[in-house]
């Protein structure tokens, strides 16, 4: 899995946007998910922050797992060095967006704490070393994996907001409806999970 | 070798990464969250403050002893704290959005502790916020008025004296204690009468996991020294002579102590009828103080409701206070309503009052969450 050439880095990236979806096929980063995709602006916001955060944080853990782990079979340490890396990075992304992009740090700003916490993060670094990626495919894996997040949360927002004049059981109003169109997505997403063989 | 080698490499590597990563996050706070020193021009040049940048507007004025009242301690969720910032102002926050009106938002008005100093400021606020100061108290006295209600009383220090108006509000300061790294103001109505003017009193509900409430019931003792600054508030008794209805719940309980006193000793005799709202009657408190205002006012009248199921052998008022209003109050025209207490009873108040036909302008509260 050393090979870099452009197909293989396109091959990772579609598989892990559609066919290997982290959400749908994964289902992490549910919480937030449910939570946020009530409104498309907000969901938008939180798809490009989750994105940008995944692309990097990955790219950063993959150099920290080839570079160090690795070498001194320490691959067991890998779930908390991810953890403190995420963690610390959000902390100096949200100081740094701030200073640079007032009108980016609104527009984001409350949704990049809640990152941290989102699984959907550290389950793409996690998932990333299973397959023995390098720095370069782990920052395509990354990508990816946000904007597959991102795509997820935005086609049920979008559906969501045409729900609001549907008519709904009561019982099944709000999480209930929601998870059961994620499901139905879902199965939509894993029929194609044998096309693309990264 | 083996597993000492493992368990020392392990080690280095987890803390060699916790290093570097605070090490980046400290440099990062040391050059791109500091601001550097800006300059705060107050009303056209009235008073000018050498401030350091990088905390919220609110925040930095307090530090500088100018008190813009805010009842939420900072949280950006009760909408007092608003100046009106002239010159260069950031961009609005989404936390403001919600808490300006378009009129506002046109006139450059701002929630001040949702706007960060990141550069010199030009702002304008209401002449009197310079005559709000800081006084420094002793706890005199703390008495339990219920199994989660207590009163403090205060005496004040220095300044020695405070005046103020029965119905207005000073925010407390807890110190930094336990997990609280700093100082946090809340805001509480004062329920002693203004003539008491060496003195204030507090009415205080323990809310539980609240910084400001815990520290009163867990650590304050008496004869501990404490800090406030007020007095802020337009909630007052109007200069008409309409009947009054008044509502309150709980700790709500503190302004209306002070404003009913006030009226004894001044002789007010304004009808006025009184609904006190709790749960049980271990809730209930200064019910004999207020049963004493009425034979002193003939024209008041205190009116406790439960409304918890189990009231065994209280032949009052049932009900949730709002359907007890509604009982007993016939024609709201020409009367006014005063309201303290939670923000689910004063709104569920005013649209009781509003159905009886108070209008929304003669509907007085000010909302503390």
């Amino acid at each position: 899995m050393t090979e870099h050439s452009a197909a293989h880095l396109l091959t990772i990236l579609v598989s892990a946007a559609l066919t290997d979806n982290i959400l749908l096929t994964r289902f992490l980063g549910m919480c937030s998910f449910l939570a946020i995709s009530r409104q498309m602006k907000a969901s938008v916001g939180l798809g490009l922050a989750v994105t940008f955060v995944t692309t990097l944080t990955c790219g950063i853990n993959a150099a920290l797992y080839v570079g160090v782990l690795k070498p001194y079979g320490l691959e067991s340490l890998q779930l908390i060095l991810f953890i403190v890396v995420i963690a610390a990075f959000v902390q100096f992304l949200e100081m740094l967006i701030e200073r640079v992009s007032l009108g980016l740090y609104y527009a984001l700003g409350i949704f990049l704490p809640l990152i941290t916490v989102n699984c959907a993060v550290l389950g793409a670094a996690l998932f990333m070393t299973n397959r023995n990626y390098g720095v370069a495919e782990g920052l395509v894996f990354g990508f990816g994996s946000g904007f597959g997040w991102m795509l997820a949360i935005v086609l049920m927002a979008g559906i969501r907001e045409r729900l609001k004049n549907a008519q709904i059981p009561a019982a099944l109003e709000g999480p209930g409806i929601t998870l059961i169109i994620a499901g139905i997505i879902a199965l939509g997403f894993v029929g194609f999970s044998g096309m693309v063989q990264p | 070798m083996g597993g000492a080698w493992f368990v020392l490499i392990s080690t280095g590597v987890v803390a060699a990464t916790c290093l570097v990563s605070a090490v980046i996050l400290l440099i990062a706070e040391r050059y791109l969250a500091n601001y550097g020193p800006c300059t705060i021009d107050i009303n056209q040049g009235a008073r000018k403050l050498e401030v350091q940048g990088g905390k919220p507007l609110l925040a930095t004025l307090m530090q500088q002893q100018i008190f813009i009242p805010s009842a939420c301690g900072g949280r950006g969720t009760c909408a007092y704290c608003k100046v009106t910032i002239t010159d260069g102002a950031p961009p609005v926050a989404p936390t403001e959005l919600t808490l300006l009106t378009p009129e506002e938002l046109k006139h450059s008005v701002r929630i001040s502790c949702q706007v960060k100093v990141r550069n010199d400021l030009a702002i304008r606020i209401p002449e009197h916020l310079f005559l709000v100061k800081q006084f420094t108290g002793v706890v005199e006295r703390i008495r339990d008025l219920t199994h989660d209600i207590k009163e403090l009383r205060i005496r004040l220090v220095e300044p020695a004296a405070i005046e103020f108006r029965p119905g207005q509000y000073v925010q407390l300061e807890a110190p930094a204690y336990g997990d609280n790294p700093e100082p946090v103001y809340r805001a509480y109505s004062i329920s002693s009468p203004p003539s008491d003017q060496g003195h204030i009193e507090l009415i205080i509900r323990r809310v539980p996991n609240g910084i400001c409430t815990t520290w009163v019931f867990t650590r304050l003792k008496e004869g501990d020294e404490v800090r406030l600054n007020g007095p802020y508030g337009e909630f007052r008794l109007t200069d008409s002579d309409a009947e009054m209805v008044w509502i309150a719940g709980g700790s709500g309980m503190a302004p209306f102590w002070s404003m009913a006193r006030h009226m004894r000793e001044h002789g007010i005799q304004r009808p006025c009828t009184y609904f006190f709202g709790a749960v049980a009657q271990r809730d209930l408190f200064l019910t004999d103080e207020f049963r004493d205002l009425e034979k002193a006012l003939p024209r008041f009248r205190f009116v406790p409701a439960l409304s918890g199921a189990e009231n065994d052998g209280w032949s009052g008022e049932k009900g949730l206070i709002t359907q007890v209003v509604e009982r007993h109050l016939k024609d709201g025209a020409g009367k006014e309503g005063y309201l303290c207490g939670s923000s689910g009873m004063i709104d569920a108040s005013v649209k009781v009052l509003k159905a009886k036909g108070i209008p929304e302008d003669r509907i007085f509260y000010d909302k503390f969450t």
